[in-house]
């Protein structure tokens, strides 16, 4: 569904990913993990045309996005933080929203009903707490039964509540067939959501198969065990990379 | 003797006088030889082709339905020597294009007591060309010249040494100088307009004692011209959109003992050029939209400026000096920024007309394309408060708060 | 385009500066109007603002709007719309607050006291350096990443335009006066919009001066509709070059 391929991208003269290829098949969630400043927001970004790569290419649904921007109405996009137009309210903002996928009429309104943002509709978006915003960016990322999920950090700030009716919702999507990517800094919870494991590692990707997979190299039973070893193994000696990621 | 009582006798009974009719393809020529002293030829309507035609007697041409001579490019068309000669409603076109002789529509010389009156001249040369004569009376003629340009053409009513004459309601457009005076005085030139001409619309040199009156100078190369003369009024003239990097509303040159009252300059280049005058007053004029409204060199002196008005010009007045022996007084500017505490509308502090900036632009005329930049209004400000570079004594102790009723 | 637009100067025009940016040129348009005797003071007064005050917030709030709007920007950029179009609403959505500031700000004070055709073109120059510095500003903004860098670059535009640069040409016009440079010194004042806009007034206020020039180029430059034209036309660059190219930056630009 996503196949990213030989994607390098340089921030001056950081490399920040290197010859990157990947495969993203719909059905499959995906965990993407590494350190800070690894390249996962850099590739997510860039999957979303966010970033432009200085070489390779990204196909979606088998269409280059060289040059394309309606690939992205496939894809349901969930940022680290949303900030929204001060001025706007909830209810102007999915109806903008709604206006840009002028080719999409069924809309997924589970989220809007659980969150209550229904009631909320008239509020004006700089009145509201982090929390409701991360609210209003999760019934964004599902509103338009996107094919392709990419969720970055999506229960951070969130109650606890709300954490389990995204994580039920992410899981719903996910046993329809949707491709879903999450990245996280709880891997609690990404060993719940996801049977894909991604780490990457200064610009290179140190792992890439199914979490059962991952368990077995690793000898861990336990997701969280396991990706600890994985960054304990990455840090001591890079030349570990190639035999792992082709395992 | 004999013959100058039979003048005397024709003039006094104009009912001898003979009245001679001619039509289109009679000589004009024929008719003056044949007619007595006093005779009336009038021209019936259509054209007559003649040129040179010379009168040296007290007749009047006189025309009916504008009926127009056609010098057909070729040296003058009437030339005229005596006195008592009148011309009234003709037409004349097409004179020769003659530097050397000076062709002119009609030509005086030597004559007295001799009018021009509701002519229209178009394609002439010279205009009327009046040379050592008195007593003329020229009035509510067109003249129109279709020159290219300022050699192929000369000047509208030229006068050279001419005396006790009035110049009223013409209208002179597009020849070398509108009008032009020479060794002229006692002439009073009134209710002209004199329009678009390639050089001067008003020029006169050794002319004293002259009135200019209401009369319009507009759209002139180079605008009006006066030079070396004395006693001169000049009084509610308007003298407007004379543009160019050596135009004036008036370029005053050695005049003296004279007066500039009552006159409109508007969006002229230079509204007033001075040099070399001395005890003349400058009174009521209202100097509006022009680039510099006076530039007086320092060669003036003892002029007097008073209770005029200075609106909306690029600069009021410049100088190429730093001694000043004129007098501004109670003139009125718009870029006064003083104020009136005891309320006599007068302000309670000096108004200086000269700018740094206007110094700068004397020196360099292109620096003008910097004014209104906030760079050169930051100089202005800081020579209004300290000012070094412009004329101390260049000041107006008592500036007019409110303009003048000058309309 | 046209949706993305409608959002972005929704957002804009509800934001407090847009309210205090129109009080504020209502307040400056009425005080020049009671202060000035006739028109033609108006307009000199309305110079000064047009040609330094309202470039000067153009940059500073062009620059701020593009920083806080950053986010916003980012969440369009992740749906399916064009870059060029997310650019165009955001630069749009700037000019059509500050130009609407200007004409209402400056509008009903005319429509109470009149106006005449001088003060109609300052209106405009003031719309058009807003257009340019705003288009300065959004340049500046997709050069950087840093908010505090990105208003020094538009403010040292402004600086630059508005005051070194005529300095500059004045020390070049004063030191070289024994040539005729003339036609340099009109030139140099083309690569200025500030200078621009003030020859194109100086074109209706002071045209009797301008056309003390010598020379036939001149009198025909001024003279005739042409320098009109001209300075227009060239005006006309300066509005979208800035943008054209601050748009070519956003498109690689990486969020």
């Amino acid at each position: 569904m996503i196949s990213v391929r030989n994607i390098s991208k340089k921030f001056g003269k950081l490399e920040v990913l290197r010859e990157f290829n990947l495969e993203f098949e719909a059905g499959k969630s995906y965990a993407l993990m590494g350190p800070n400043g690894s390249g996962k927001t850099t590739l997510i970004k860039i999957i979303l045309g966010m970033v432009i790569p200085n070489k390779g290419d990204i196909i979606v649904q088998g269409d280059s996005i060289k040059n394309n921007f309606k690939y992205r109405s496939n894809i349901g996009y969930m940022p680290q933080i949303g900030r929204y137009p001060d001025n706007m309210k909830i209810g102007q903002l999915f109806r903008m929203m709604q206006d840009m996928r002028p080719e999409i009429k069924e809309y997924d309104l589970e989220l809007i009903g659980t969150f209550g943002l229904d009631q909320m509709m008239e509020k004006p978006m700089h009145t509201l707490s982090g929390g409701t915003r991360q609210k209003v960016s999760a019934a964004l990322a599902f509103m338009f039964n996107a094919d392709i999920l990419i969720l970055d950090e999506p229960t951070a700030g969130l109650d606890p509540m709300a954490v389990e009716t995204l994580k039920n919702k992410i899981k719903k999507e996910r046993d329809s067939g949707k491709l879903i990517l999450i990245t996280s800094h709880i891997l609690s919870e990404l060993d719940e959501l996801t049977d894909q494991a991604i780490y990457i590692y200064e610009g290179d990707i140190f792992f890439n198969d199914s979490v059962d997979a991952l368990k077995e190299t690793t000898g861990e039973d336990r997701f969280t065990t396991a990706i600890a070893r994985l960054m304990e193994w990455s840090l001591k000696k890079k030349q570990h990379k190639t035999e792992m990621s082709h395992v | 003797m004999k013959t100058l009582f039979i003048i005397l006798f024709l003039l006094s009974s104009p009912v001898l006088a003979d009245t001679i009719r001619l039509k289109p393809g009679d000589s004009i020529k024929e008719a003056v030889a044949k007619a007595q002293v006093g005779d009336v030829i009038i021209l019936t309507a259509g054209e007559y082709i003649e040129h040179d035609i010379i009168i040296q007697k007290a007749i009047t041409i006189q025309g009916q339905g504008m009926p127009t001579i056609n010098g057909k490019d070729q040296g003058d068309v009437f030339i005229v020597a005596g006195e008592n000669i009148h011309f009234k409603n003709l037409k004349i076109i097409n004179t020769g294009k003659s530097n050397i002789d000076d062709s002119a529509a009609i030509k005086f010389f030597d004559s007295r007591n001799c009018s021009v009156e509701g002519v229209e001249l178009d394609n002439t040369f010279f205009g009327l060309h009046f040379s050592n004569s008195s007593n003329l009376t020229i009035k509510n003629n067109k003249l129109f010249s279709r020159a290219e340009r300022e050699y192929q053409t000369g000047n509208g009513i030229h006068l050279w040494k001419c005396k006790d004459s009035m110049i009223e309601g013409n209208y002179v457009e597009g020849h070398r100088d509108g009008i032009y005076l020479e060794f002229v005085t006692n002439t009073i030139s009134q209710y002209n307009t004199v329009d678009g001409n390639k050089r001067y619309g008003l020029h006169f040199m050794f002319s004293h004692d002259n009135s200019y009156i209401k009369n319009t100078f507009r759209r002139n190369g180079a605008g009006v011209a006066v030079m070396y003369t004395r006693n001169v009024l000049m009084r509610d003239n308007i003298f407007e959109e004379n543009e160019g990097p050596s135009s004036y509303g008036i370029l005053l040159k050695d005049i003296t003992d004279s007066e500039v009252v009552g006159n409109i300059f508007r969006k002229n280049t230079i509204g007033i050029y001075m040099e070399g005058s001395s005890r003349t007053l400058f009174k009521n004029n209202a100097f509006t939209s022009n680039g510099w409204a006076l530039k007086l060199m320092a060669s003036c002196d003892n002029n007097t400026f008073e209770a005029n008005n200075f609106i909306a010009n690029t600069f009021d007045i410049s100088t190429n000096g730093s001694v000043v022996l004129n007098t501004l007084k109670e003139n009125y500017w718009d870029k006064y920024e003083g104020y009136d505490l005891n309320k006599d509308r007068i302000g309670d502090v000096p108004y200086r007309p000269i700018s740094l900036f206007s110094v700068i632009v004397e020196k360099i005329p292109s620096a003008v394309i910097l004014w209104r930049s906030f760079m050169v209004t930051l100089l202005d400000r800081m020579e209004k408060i300290i000012p070094a570079i412009t004329p101390e004594n260049m000041i107006d102790n008592n500036p007019k708060m409110n303009p003048y009723d000058l309309s | 385009m046209f949706k993305l637009l409608k959002y972005s100067l929704y957002d804009i025009l509800k934001s407090r500066f847009a309210i205090l940016y129109t009080i504020f040129m209502v307040l400056v348009a009425v005080s020049i109007y009671q202060v000035s005797e006739d028109l033609a003071k108006v307009s000199l007064s309305l110079l000064n603002i047009m040609l330094m005050i309202v470039p000067l917030i153009a940059a500073v709030f062009a620059t701020t709007h593009f920083f806080n709007n950053l986010e916003f920007t980012e969440l369009m950029l992740a749906q399916p719309v064009k870059r060029r179009n997310v650019f165009l609403s955001q630069i749009l959505a700037v000019i059509i607050m500050l130009s609407a500031a200007i004409l209402i700000g400056f509008g009903i004070p005319m429509l109470l006291w009149g106006a005449d055709e001088s003060i109609l073109i300052l209106l405009a120059i003031g719309i058009a350096l807003s257009i340019v510095f705003a288009g300065l500003a959004f340049l500046a903004s997709v050069l950087t990443r840093d908010k505090a860098k990105a208003i020094g670059i538009s403010l040292s535009f402004w600086i630059y335009f508005s005051l070194i640069y005529d300095g500059f040409v004045l020390y070049l016009i004063y030191s070289l006066s024994d040539y005729p440079l003339e036609k340099t010194t009109l030139s140099l004042v083309f690569l200025n919009p500030v200078d621009l806009g003030r020859i194109i007034m100086l074109m209706k206020l002071d045209i009797s001066a301008l056309m003390g020039y010598t020379g036939a180029f001149f009198q025909n430059f001024f003279g005739s509709a042409k320098g009109m034209l001209l300075s227009s036309s060239i005006m006309l660059l300066w509005i979208s070059w800035p943008i054209a190219t601050a748009m070519r930056i956003f498109k690689r630009k990486d969020f």
